[in-house]
C-alpha cells in the first residue's frame, strides 16, 4: 500500500515495476547525442499525417504500441492509461489513444506530465486499483510553436534563454512484479511562482518549483543528494539548472556533479540551435523511457531521482500580466526493489 | 537570503546569458540595408525599362513582398531572419512574411476560420495602429493648416 512519508512524499511499500518502455522522436532528436535511444525515428515532421497535431497524436500511439510490443502485450492487457501533453484539451493523448480501448486518465502538468503520470499510475497500482498501467506523454516542436508562440515560418529571433520543444514521445508500462527498475517513492510538487513573466525563460520560471520539490523530498525522507547516483530534472535547460543548483546550495544541498537535465542531454548545444536546451513533455519522457530506464535495468544506475518540471503557462493570462506558475513532480527510481538510501 | 520575486529576479538576470547585441545590431544593419539596396536596384531597373519613378517605387515594393512570400513558402525566410533579426522584420518584407507565415500555418484549420481569420494575427496590430497613427497625423496636419 502507498503510504505517506512526511508532508509531500508517497512511499511505495510494494514498488511498482516498469516492465517496458519505448520512445519515438524526430529528425532533430535523432541528430542529438541521444539519437540512438529512440525505438522509432521519423524524419518527416508530419509523421505521414495531414497536420502537426495529428502527427503528435500519432507519436503517442506509436510509443504506446511499441511499449506494449516490447512487453509482449496487447492493449486489452492494460487497465488504464495515464497520459497528457502540452496542447489544449490534451488532444495528442485523446486522439493518439483513441481506438485502443484503454480507459484514460488525462493529465496536464505541462512538461512535468511524465513524472505526474508515473506518480498517479504508481499509486493506482499500489492501491490495487489496476494491475497494469501505461504512462505516456508527448510534445511536438511545431504544435507547441503554433499554440504558444508564432507561426512556424515567421521570421523572428530567440533569446539565448529560450528552449527548443522536443518532437518526441515516451511511454512506460507499469505493473506489479520483480522486473527492474522500480518506482520507490514519489513527491507531488507544489505550485511555485517567483514572478517570472518571460515566456522565453521557462527554465528560470521552473527552477524554484524544482528546488522546492527536491527539498521536500530530502526533508520527508531524511536523505541528501549524495545518497543518489543522479538527479535528473526534466527541461530546466542550462539557465534553469544553474538556478536550481544555486537555490539548493543556499538551502544547504550541493547538487554539483550529481544533477543533469533532460533538456541538456537530448541536444548538442554546440551544433544544434537549441539555445538553453530542450523542453516539452516529450523531452523528459523520451530521455526517461529510452535512456534512464534501460540504464537502471542494466544496473548502470541504481538510485536516481527523476524530476520533471512544468511551466504551467497560459498565453492568455501571461498577456493579462500574470507571472508563470510552475510545478515539479519527483519520482525516486531504483534498480532494486528494496534497500538503498530510503529503506523503511 | 530571503527569496522574494525581487531577489530571484536578480539571480535570474545573473544566470541568463544576454543576447549578442553587437552581432544582432550589425547583422540587422547590413541585411536590412541590403534589402533596401535591393529595393533601390529594382526601382532603377524598372525606371530603366521606362516606368515613371513613382510607379517604379510601388513596383519595387511589390517585388520585395513577392520575394519575401516566396522565401517564406520555401522555408527560407525564417532562416535568414534568425540571423538578420530586425533587418528582415522592419522592411516591407517582414510584413509580407508575417502574413504569409500565418496563412501557411493556419490553412490546416480551413480557408475561412483558419487562413482567413488568422492571417492577420501578427500583422493585424501593425495595420490597426499604423492606420490609427496616420489618422492622428492627418488630423494634426489639418489643424496646423488652419492656423
Amino acid at each position: 500500500m502507498a503510504t505517506r512519508k512526511g508532508r509531500y512524499t508517497i512511499w511505495m511499500e510494494d514498488p511498482p515495476s516498469i516492465i517496458s518502455s519505448a520512445c519515438v522522436g524526430g529528425k532533430m532528436e535523432q541528430e542529438g547525442p541521444l539519437g540512438n535511444i529512440f525505438d522509432l525515428i521519423e524524419r518527416d515532421s508530419y509523421f505521414g499525417q495531414e497536420s502537426w497535431e495529428k502527427a503528435e497524436s500519432k507519436m503517442q500511439s506509436l510509443a504506446v504500441h511499441k511499449a506494449l510490443e516490447k512487453a509482449g502485450l496487447e492493449g486489452d492487457a492494460v487497465d488504464c492509461a495515464f497520459a497528457g501533453d502540452l496542447l489544449n484539451q490534451c488532444i495528442s493523448s485523446t486522439y493518439g489513444l483513441r481506438g485502443m480501448g484503454i480507459p484514460l486518465v488525462g493529465l496536464f502538468g505541462a512538461c512535468s506530465t511524465m513524472a505526474e503520470s508515473l506518480a498517479v499510475a504508481s499509486v493506482f497500482l499500489e492501491a490495487g486499483a489496476i494491475s497494469r498501467g501505461v504512462c505516456c506523454t508527448s510534445s511536438h516542436f511545431c504544435t507547441a510553436e503554433r499554440q504558444f508562440r508564432y507561426p512556424l515560418e515567421y521570421g523572428g529571433q530567440r533569446p539565448p534563454t529560450a528552449q527548443w520543444t522536443a518532437t518526441a514521445s515516451g511511454a512506460a508500462l507499469l505493473a506489479k512484479g520483480e522486473q527492474s527498475p522500480f518506482v520507490r517513492a514519489v513527491t507531488i510538487g507544489t505550485i511555485e511562482d517567483l514572478g517570472v513573466t518571460d515566456a522565453n525563460n521557462m527554465g528560470a520560471a521552473m527552477a524554484p518549483a524544482a528546488a522546492m520539490t527536491l527539498e521536500h523530498f530530502f526533508n520527508d525522507t531524511q536523505t541528501k543528494p549524495e545518497d543518489f547516483d543522479l538527479m535528473v530534472t526534466g527541461d530546466l535547460g542550462r539557465v534553469g539548472s544553474t538556478l536550481l543548483r544555486q537555490l539548493l546550495l543556499e538551502r544547504g544541498y550541493n547538487l554539483e556533479h550529481r544533477q543533469t537535465d533532460c533538456g541538456m542531454m537530448l541536444y548538442n548545444p554546440q551544433e544544434q540551435d537549441v539555445h538553453s536546451g530542450g523542453s516539452g513533455c516529450g523531452c523528459a519522457a523520451s530521455v526517461l523511457c529510452g535512456h534512464l530506464i534501460p540504464l537502471l535495468r542494466a544496473q548502470k544506475l541504481r538510485h536516481i531521482l527523476f524530476m520533471a518540471t512544468g511551466a504551467l503557462m497560459s498565453p492568455t493570462v501571461v498577456q493579462q500580466g500574470e507571472s508563470i506558475a510552475s510545478i515539479a513532480h519527483l519520482i525516486y527510481l531504483s534498480s532494486e526493489k528494496s534497500g538503498g538510501p530510503l529503506s523503511c | 537570503m530571503e527569496l522574494t520575486p525581487q531577489t530571484y529576479s536578480q539571480l535570474v538576470k545573473e544566470a541568463s546569458p544576454p543576447s549578442p547585441h553587437a552581432k544582432n545590431i550589425s547583422m540587422a544593419f547590413f541585411i536590412g540595408g541590403g534589402i533596401c539596396v535591393l529595393g533601390q536596384a529594382f526601382i532603377y531597373l524598372y525606371m530603366g525599362l521606362g516606368v515613371p519613378k513613382e510607379t517604379a517605387s510601388g513596383m519595387a515594393s511589390i517585388t520585395l513582398v513577392l520575394l519575401a512570400v516566396i522565401l517564406t513558402g520555401l522555408n527560407t525566410y525564417d532562416r535568414i531572419a534568425k540571423v538578420a533579426g530586425a533587418g528582415t522584420l522592419v522592411p516591407i518584407t517582414g510584413f509580407a512574411n508575417s502574413m504569409s507565415a500565418a496563412a501557411l500555418d493556419f490553412k490546416s484549420e480551413g480557408f475561412i476560420l483558419g487562413l482567413g481569420a488568422k492571417m492577420f494575427i501578427i500583422a493585424g496590430p501593425v495595420i490597426v495602429y499604423g492606420i490609427s497613427a496616420s489618422i492622428l497625423y492627418g488630423f494634426v496636419y489639418w489643424l496646423l493648416g488652419q492656423l
